[in-house]
């Protein structure tokens, strides 16, 4: 909360990058507590890659209008046009044009000057080293040789114009906190975290849901109805099912302390090269 | 499984856990990301995906010879793994029954030094790790010596590859006995060795066999039991201002993250700075008013009263206020590449609030090695000093030593926007509280209507050559001429008496034209048209002689002649001079020369002679109403 105050009070045009995701929502929680009774001074922004679950859409739009929020969603329209999807393109050619593409245009559009992204230093080796507030050259680009040291809570928020920051505020969390803390605020999250039945289809040592008609069956694939849940969530076709009957906050908690697999094992992008996670900060993902 | 019991149970039990936050430094290849990588592995805190990657890893980079290597747990980043090197700090987390842990693993590498201060000023704890077989280092001295400075109390002393030699007890009698020596002048409330082997997890979970002469506990046990609190809930309430709530007319809060004490509704605060009291009426939040919120809260208040309070002010204990003053002195470690330029306008940001500041005076700079002090003109990268500072307006503060929050504070360079230092406050300089502006009658406008003019510094600037002396002085014969009242600061003649101390080096250059940016906000004030002709090469200074005097008032010239020109005119021989080496720093040729960005006028000297040149800018301020 201290962080998303910093942010407010100092720049001048921040936005609240929104995933629909569980660690979203616990920053979304946050951002409406460090402000209340005002709403955060900022709008939410969701990059829609188009290939999200419609589960996730659904949970964003009624989200938006609970909250009574500010809300953007931005699509890169050219990459539509191109015809980019994760299945003929391959996962890295989506996320790089679908993804980082374009949230570099959104921000670049609306002209963002910091944007909050719910990025823990838990999830990945790279990330374990970014700071709270990453600074971006013009080119949204990252040197992890050239950040700002962060000392006690006091916070460099100085940039020159077209230069931006990415603000972190739930980096030290862990995802055991992630879900404690759902908990015991009770914050309203995407069913698709829960346990029940859906049509998944075993591709690659992979359960993959097929949530529309996109998705093509190769030779010898059957849909079958297996009781899932996802452990993280980002593009339906490269989001990995885990079979789970925690259909429930306490199910998941409990499945969460007895758990021996990391969260992004369900991320197909992660395997895809090597050290690809840093590769694609230095490129403007997040 | 009981799922609901066994899930009370646990949550219960990690409400109860208290968090550790410790760091771990040393020299390079001293083994801390692997004693890292020790931890969480032996916590069992590893999925299986990471330690099949793990594996896969070790025997690709791995310097154990196909054995798990840990620390590749730790390096993340594709250069350090290249080099073997931590560059950065990583955060890790981890848990046992009794805590939870969060590491900050910090570069042992002196360049990266500032690193560890940033590692270490939000820990309560250092490991500092000692290879056995090199004893006690520069590094780890500097390593104590910066944790004690960033308020560090405790330390683990681990002497660490304790198994390359033998397990011996000399050995690690003679590490820790020299470490002793030199610590004995830090001040750590306690200080414990351990001698370990991180690649064998020796001592580093349970106690091993093979030093059956250490008595100790093992440094987990250790970390699990070790007293680090520091009671900040029971020092005097501060609560510095980051956001004034105002949604509509009616409710007007002021949000903020408690730095010391408690508050309670009905209790009365003081605005540190202006002295204005009120009593707090409501602790707010989202889920219902609170009875009472502590040190480290996130937090907003509402009062009884109205008063004027924006981000930057402190809230405060009445009968405990913070020091209010635009003076003190402090500790400072350096963190850019560029040297500190005492003199040179700096944005000071301490809490919340953010002021132009400079240092007054560099005292001394301390000898990590030997903690002596000695006499600096300047701090380079990761040197530490003692400064007195100077500020722009005054701030509410404490001493570090009291509240790390409203103590410690961090310097911005105002060009690159980077963060070039880090202070710690020790003490207020009095001479602040009781030095006031003495407020006189006749004022600047009075002075000026009286000569029919309105003052203003015309500010040349340009290279050693360009003909700033030249038109400054055909001007100032114009302005004459016409009866205005002008005076003119020329570079070699200031050095002949007021800055007849300084030499040519950028931190004499800066105190130069500070003292003629000083001079020049005189002259305005006593309402003339002042002329200085300077080579004044730094955008910083001419910024902040600009920031002396009003708005308005200052017209940054820029004689813009390239340098070949300059050296072909000459007019002195010091280009002639310079290229001989005859002459040292010499603007343009072995010192920088940085263009202004944004000169209200701008002269091309190779393009029409001196007095048309004099003749525009005559024109040029008779059209903006400067002559009246």
């Amino acid at each position: 909360m201290h962080i998303m105050r910093e942010v407010a009070s100092e720049f001048a045009n921040p936005v609240m990058l929104y995933s629909v995701g569980k660690d979203s929502a616990v920053m979304l929680h946050l951002a409406m507590k460090a402000f209340y009774p005002s709403k955060p001074p900022f709008p939410l922004m969701h990059v829609n890659t188009t290939w999200k679950f419609q589960e996730m859409i659904k949970f964003r739009d009624e989200t938006v209008r609970r909250l009574g929020l500010n809300f953007i969603e931005y699509i890169n329209e050219d990459g539509v046009k191109r015809g980019i999807n994760p299945f003929d393109s391959g996962s890295s050619l989506h996320t790089q044009v679908m993804k980082t593409e374009a949230l570099k245009q959104a921000l670049d559009k609306y002209g963002f000057d910091a944007a909050f992204g719910g990025a823990r230093r838990d999830e990945e080796k790279s990330r374990a080293k970014e700071r709270i507030f990453s600074f971006r050259d013009r080119h949204h680009g990252w040197d992890p040789k050239n950040q700002r040291p962060e000392l006690w809570r006091v916070y460099n928020t100085r940039i020159n114009k077209g230069e931006s920051i990415r603000v972190f505020p739930l980096s030290i969390w862990t995802e055991l906190d992630i879900w404690q803390y759902i908990l015991a605020e009770n914050i309203p999250i995407v069913p698709l975290y829960f346990a029940k039945k859906r049509p998944v289809v075993e591709r690659a040592g992979t359960l993959i849901m097929r949530d529309d008609e996109r998705m093509k069956l190769l030779p010898g694939e059957k849909v079958e109805e297996k009781l899932v849940r996802f452990r993280t969530l980002g593009c339906y076709p490269l989001t990995g099912a885990i079979e789970s009957d925690a259909d429930t906050l306490e199910g998941i908690v409990t499945e969460m302390f007895t758990a021996r697999t990391s969260e992004r094992q369900g991320r197909l992008i992660d395997t895809d090269e090597k050290a690809s996670m840093e590769k694609k900060k230095k490129e403007g993902y997040f | 499984m009981n799922a609901p019991t066994d899930l009370q149970k646990f949550l219960a039990a990690q409400e109860k856990k208290s968090l550790l936050r410790f760091l771990t430094c040393g020299s390079v290849d001293d083994g801390k990301s692997t004693l890292i990588g020790r931890l969480l592995y032996d916590t069992k805190l590893l999925f299986e995906d990471t330690l099949a990657s793990l594996e896969k890893d070790s025997k690709k980079f791995g310097t154990t010879g196909g054995d798990i290597d840990f620390a590749l747990l730790v390096d993340g980043l594709e250069a350090e793994r290249e080099q073997g090197i931590t560059i950065d700090v990583a955060y890790r987390f981890f848990a046992t029954d009794k805590r939870k842990f969060i590491v900050a693993d910090t570069p042992g590498h002196e360049q990266y030094t500032r690193n560890m201060a940033t590692g270490a000023s939000n820990s309560d704890l250092a490991v500092i790790l000692i290879d056995a077989r090199k004893g006690v280092l520069t590094q780890t001295r500097r390593h104590a010596y910066i944790a004690s400075l960033l308020g560090i109390r405790h330390v683990v002393l681990a002497v660490n590859k304790i198994d390359l030699m033998d397990y011996s007890q000399a050995v690690f009698d003679r590490v820790v006995s020299d470490f002793h020596q030199f610590s004995a002048r830090l001040n750590f409330a306690s200080q414990v060795a351990i001698p370990l082997s991180a690649r064998f997890g020796i001592n580093v979970i349970e106690k091993s066999k093979e030093t059956p002469w250490y008595t100790g506990p093992s440094l987990l046990s250790h970390l699990e039991v070790v007293d680090v609190d520091t009671a900040l809930a029971d020092t005097a309430f501060r609560l510095p201002v980051q956001w004034v709530n105002r949604p509509d007319l009616d409710f007007r809060g002021f949000s903020g993250t408690i730095a010391g004490g408690r508050i309670k509704p009905g209790q009365p605060i003081a605005v540190a700075k202006s002295g204005r009291t009120s009593t707090v009426t409501r602790i707010v939040t989202m889920d219902g008013d609170k009875a009472e919120a502590v040190a480290g809260d996130a937090i907003t208040l509402t009062l009884a009263d109205e008063v004027d309070i924006s981000r930057g002010d402190v809230l405060s204990d009445p009968q405990a206020r913070p020091v209010v003053s635009d003076q003190f002195a402090a500790h400072l470690l350096w963190m850019a590449d560029e040297e500190l330029l005492p003199g040179r306008q700096y944005l000071l940001k301490l809490g919340t609030a953010t002021v132009p500041a400079q240092v007054s005076g560099l005292k001394h700079k301390i000898d990590v090695n030997t903690l002596d002090s000695h006499a600096a003109r300047t701090l380079a990268l990761n040197e530490v000093g003692y400064a007195n500072f100077s500020l722009a307006q005054p701030l509410a503060f404490d001493a570090y030593r009291d509240n790390r929050d409203t103590g410690g504070f961090i310097l911005i360079d105002r060009f690159t926007n980077a963060t070039v230092g880090a202070g710690m406050i020790d003490f207020s300089l009095m001479r602040a509280t009781n030095v006031h502006w003495q407020a006189v009658d006749v004022d600047k406008q009075a002075r000026a209507a009286m000569k029919g003019q309105k003052p203003v510094v015309l500010w040349f600037t340009g290279l050693s050559g360009s003909g700033k002396s030249t038109i400054a002085n055909l001007v100032e014969k114009a302005l004459a001429g016409q009866g205005k009242h002008t005076y003119l600061l020329d570079g070699d003649n200031v050095r002949h008496g007021l800055n007849r101390d300084l030499g040519f080096t950028d931190a004499d250059r800066v105190e130069n034209i500070r003292r003629v940016g000083e001079a020049a906000r005189l002259f305005v004030d006593a309402g003339l048209i002042v002329l200085t002709a300077f080579i004044s090469p730094f955008r910083s200074e001419r910024r902040m002689a600009r920031e002396l005097v009003g708005e308005g008032e200052f017209l940054e010239v820029f004689v813009d002649t390239p340098i070949e020109v300059c050296m072909r005119r000459d007019p002195k021989g010091l280009y002639e001079k310079a290229k001989a080496g005859k002459i040292k720093n010499f603007t343009g040729i072995d010192s920088p020369y940085e263009a202004p960005e944004q000169a209200d006028l701008i002269l091309k000297t190779v393009e029409s002679s001196p007095e048309a040149q004099a003749e525009s800018i005559v024109k040029y301020l008779r059209d903006k109403g400067y002559l009246g």
